[in-house]
């Protein structure tokens, strides 16, 4: 009966998502107020609806209803509590479920909270937010039912696949999807404007707060799933440039591209046009994302089992939203007028810089996910771009995107001073050429590794050196140094630990690219072998069962230079539901470096496989990408963002009168 | 600055960074494009190959799986149904990897023949065929015309 239920709802919300996509538009259109309204209570349907669906899912989870499809071929009696609640959205139509709560709960968000929202615009956003709403419901209930009951019931579910039963990827999807339905909101503004036919600092200020909502959480989606493929997989890496992969990862340059040209048309009224084409491609490569990983297209190293009609349903969802924006925009970009002008050395020009490479690195990502596909299409034989290919491409043009992030806050508005901003960065300047005196001493190269562990010193140290001038650290009183951070607009704190979190993150990323030590051996108990330095003795493996699984667990004493660092405990796992074997690796981490051992299989002769690995400073990658996250955060919490504050500050008449109630 | 001039100036700096990046992305198109071979689409192709890294797919024979002495390379040979390939891979395999199974190595061809996968690509699933394999038996099965067929799933 609750399963009936939740399908019941989430038709009643398609029904609900169709009034609200065609009557407030049309109402936008020919000033009918009472129709403009419809959209609000429908917003809060929507939102009601799908949460029943929702929760009828979970339901039927948590109680183990095998008589439920979904919940036969995903979910075991057994399974421990978390992940049958995080089994729903551990599976393809569990996750499109939660990517439609999403996008209803955004379109909520704008209802509720969009009070100083021109009638007209919010009556807009809405609808086109119900638009897209509308598609996925059409995708869920046509291709991918959760609900579609078997009879008779089996008595036990085939289980989660196993390497999903795992804390970090318990969350890693819901923040992934949060992300990408996050920029549906830039979308549906972007769009929304367009049909208005006008973009100021006031429409810049309510789409901010949401691409930074949406940024923030596809930063963490992306970082918990590298994380989980650097301990759950056993391969020792945390980033492959594998289609999958790149699928997220095309969004966040995009968004991070958003985020920053949002910022030119809010204080200066100017790169309008470039900012709403940002806003409808950012969304584009989110829906893209999800078809490519959908459909199976392309083959992954993270590649699940897939129905190729589902992946032909979101193509033309894609299709339709992206060439429909992309066509209305082509008609209507020409009408916004040309706002603020510039010179070339000024902030908004280092911001046109950030711009530039980040799309030109989207671009270049974008050709190498997709070329595969391309020449499989026109039967040009079988190929793949692995990471030789981004890391040719990719690289070389995050060099100066870095080297000039550092210097970009320093200008001014309008028109620069280099010179004097090159000056004032004497510090990083200072710490650049230490690291890499010192990487060369420690290391002596590679000449790439040394040239990144310089940049990002250049990008933490330029940051912080933002920071200090703008408090005038040392020039004038601790005390009212401090006093004048506490002032600082939160959004400019948001900045500096976003951009100090990426050089931290990048000497991660260097760091283990660089100078990892690997090494694969074949152990007896008793066997001792070396990385890196450390001593590393196997003990043994006692086993048990735990839960849904067996596990044979190793015990690894780790040393250096005879004494003792650490007892290491990594796992091999069989889950007889799914006859299969997962490996859980242990790492010891003394924040400057991983020590990291995962246990592979036991031969005929009583040896195991141990992969042994030193993964030098990869802990500040995650440190790197918890910083993204919280600058991403403090800014949000400025209250010029606030959704529901924008029209306290000052702002141009023209704005003033737009956003006036 | 005028409004024209600095379109002008946008316009440059656009162009050059698609410039960097079609100049970037052909070059390293040239080195690191990775072809996809099937066993038999390699008996053509063996003198095109040599030196450089490939894909090669096929099913994981059935009895062909032999781990050597050293406890950490494991032989084993691909095969679509019509050719077969010796595959040398020194390392922990995927926890995927089973006899019957779909398989993708990456990795260079010894000049005796033996291809010394440095890769082999794992899934997540069981029920999963990567689809230049399934592709690949396919060919070979339309190839081999009237026999029974070896892919089951």
């Amino acid at each position: 009966m609750i399963p009936e239920l939740g399908h019941y709802a989430l038709v009643l919300a398609l029904f609900v998502a169709l009034v609200q996509a065609t009557l407030p538009m049309a109402g936008a259109a020919t000033g009918n107020a009472a129709w403009m309204a419809v959209a609000r209570p429908a917003a809060l349907a929507q939102v009601l609806l799908i949460a029943v669906a929702y929760l009828a899912l979970t339901w039927a989870y948590v109680v183990s209803d095998f008589s439920v499809m979904n919940v036969v071929q995903n979910s075991h009696s057994l399974k421990p509590m978390l992940y049958k609640v995080s089994g729903v959205w551990g599976n393809h139509e569990g996750s499109m479920i939660l990517w439609v709560a999403m996008l209803a709960v955004f379109g909520a968000a704008v209802a509720l909270f969009g009070r100083n929202l021109p009638p007209t615009l919010k009556a807009r956003v809405l609808s086109v937010q119900a638009m897209i709403g509308v598609g996925f419901y059409l995708f869920i209930l046509m291709t991918s039912n959760p609900f579609v009951r078997v009879i008779p019931a089996p008595l036990e579910g085939n289980d989660l696949n196993p390497l999903l039963q795992d804390p970090g990827l318990a969350f890693h999807p819901p923040f992934l999807y949060l992300g990408y339905v996050g920029f549906s909101m830039a979308f549906s503004f972007a769009v929304a404007a367009l049909i208005e036919g006008r973009v100021d600092p006031a429409w810049a200020r309510w789409v901010r707060p949401w691409t930074l909502v949406a940024w923030s959480s596809l930063t963490l989606g992306i970082a918990m799933g590298s994380w989980w493929a650097y301990y759950e997989l056993g391969w020792g890496g945390w980033w492959y440039w594998d289609p999958v992969e790149n699928a997220s990862f095309m969004p966040w340059l995009a968004g991070t591209a958003l985020l920053h040209s949002a910022i030119v048309v809010e204080k200066r009224d100017a790169l309008k046009t470039w900012t709403v084409l940002l806003a409808i491609v950012t969304f584009s490569l989110s829906l893209m994302g999800t078809f490519l990983v959908r459909s199976g297209i392309l083959t992954s190293v993270h590649a699940f089992a897939v129905d190729p009609e589902r992946g032909v349903f979101i193509l033309f969802l894609l299709i339709i939203a992206t060439g429909g924006s992309l066509a209305l925009y082509a008609y209507r970009a020409p009408s916004l007028k040309a706002g603020g002008v510039f010179a070339p050395v000024s902030r908004e020009g280092a911001l046109v810089l950030n711009n530039l490479l980040l799309s030109t690195a989207t671009a270049t990502v974008f050709i190498g996910t997709l070329y595969p596909l391309f020449l499989d299409v026109l039967d040009l034989g079988k190929v793949s771009v692995g990471p030789p290919f981004f890391n040719a491409t990719f690289v070389p043009l995050m060099i100066p995107m870095v080297a000039v992030m550092a210097v970009g806050p320093l200008l001014a508005w309008k028109r620069g001073d280099l010179p004097g901003a090159l000056k004032r960065l004497w510090s990083a300047a200072a710490a650049t050429l230490a690291v890499v005196l010192l990487t060369v001493w420690v290391y002596g190269g590679p000449v790439m590794a040394i040239v990144g562990m310089g940049l990002a010193a250049w990008a933490t140290v330029g940051a912080l050196a933002e920071l200090a001038e703008r408090v005038r650290l040392f020039r004038i009183p601790l005390r009212d140094s401090l006093a004048r951070a506490a002032g600082l607009p939160r959004g400019t704190w948001g900045t500096t630990i976003a951009h100090a979190s990426l050089g931290i993150a990048i000497v991660g990323m260097v760091g283990s690219s660089a100078w990892q030590s690997e090494t694969i051996q074949a152990m007896r108990v008793g066997d001792t072998a070396e990385v890196a330095g450390y001593s590393i003795r196997f003990d043994g493996v006692d086993q048990g069962i735990v839960e849904n699984f067996r596990t044979d667990i190793g015990r690894f004493t780790v040393e250096r230079d005879g004494a003792f660092v650490a007892t290491l405990t990594p796992e091999r796992r069989f889950y007889p539901s799914q006859q299969m074997t997962t490996t859980e690796a242990a790492i010891h981490t003394t924040w400057l470096s991983d020590v990291y051992i995962a246990l592979g299989d036991p031969n005929e002769a009583g040896q195991w496989t141990v992969r042994l690995y030193h993964h030098p400073f990869v802990p500040w990658i995650w440190l790197g990408c918890i910083g993204l996250v919280a600058g991403g955060l403090v800014s949000l919490s400025d209250r010029r963002l606030r959704v529901g504050a924008p029209e306290r500050r000052r702002s141009p008449p023209a704005a003033a009168a737009h956003a006036a109630e | 600055m005028t409004r024209k001039k600095r379109r002008l100036y946008m316009l440059g700096l656009a162009l050059l960074g698609l410039g960097t990046a079609t100049a970037l992305t052909l070059t390293a198109f040239e080195d690191n494009l990775v072809f996809f071979f099937s066993p038999t689409d390699l008996q053509m192709k063996v003198a095109e190959v040599q030196d450089r890294s490939f894909r090669l797919g096929g099913l994981v024979e059935d009895g062909s799986v032999k781990r050597q002495p050293d406890g950490i390379t494991t032989d084993f040979r691909v095969t679509d149904g019509v050719n077969g390939v010796l595959v040398s891979y020194r390392g922990q395999l995927p926890d995927l990897f089973r006899e019957g199974q779909g398989v993708v190595a990456e990795g260079k061809l010894r000049p005796d023949g033996v291809f010394l996968a440095r890769e082999v690509l794992a899934k997540h699933d069981e029920n999963y065929m990567p689809p230049e394999v399934a592709d690949a038996l396919k060919r070979a099965e339309h190839f081999r015309a009237g026999e029974t067929t070896l892919v089951k799933e």
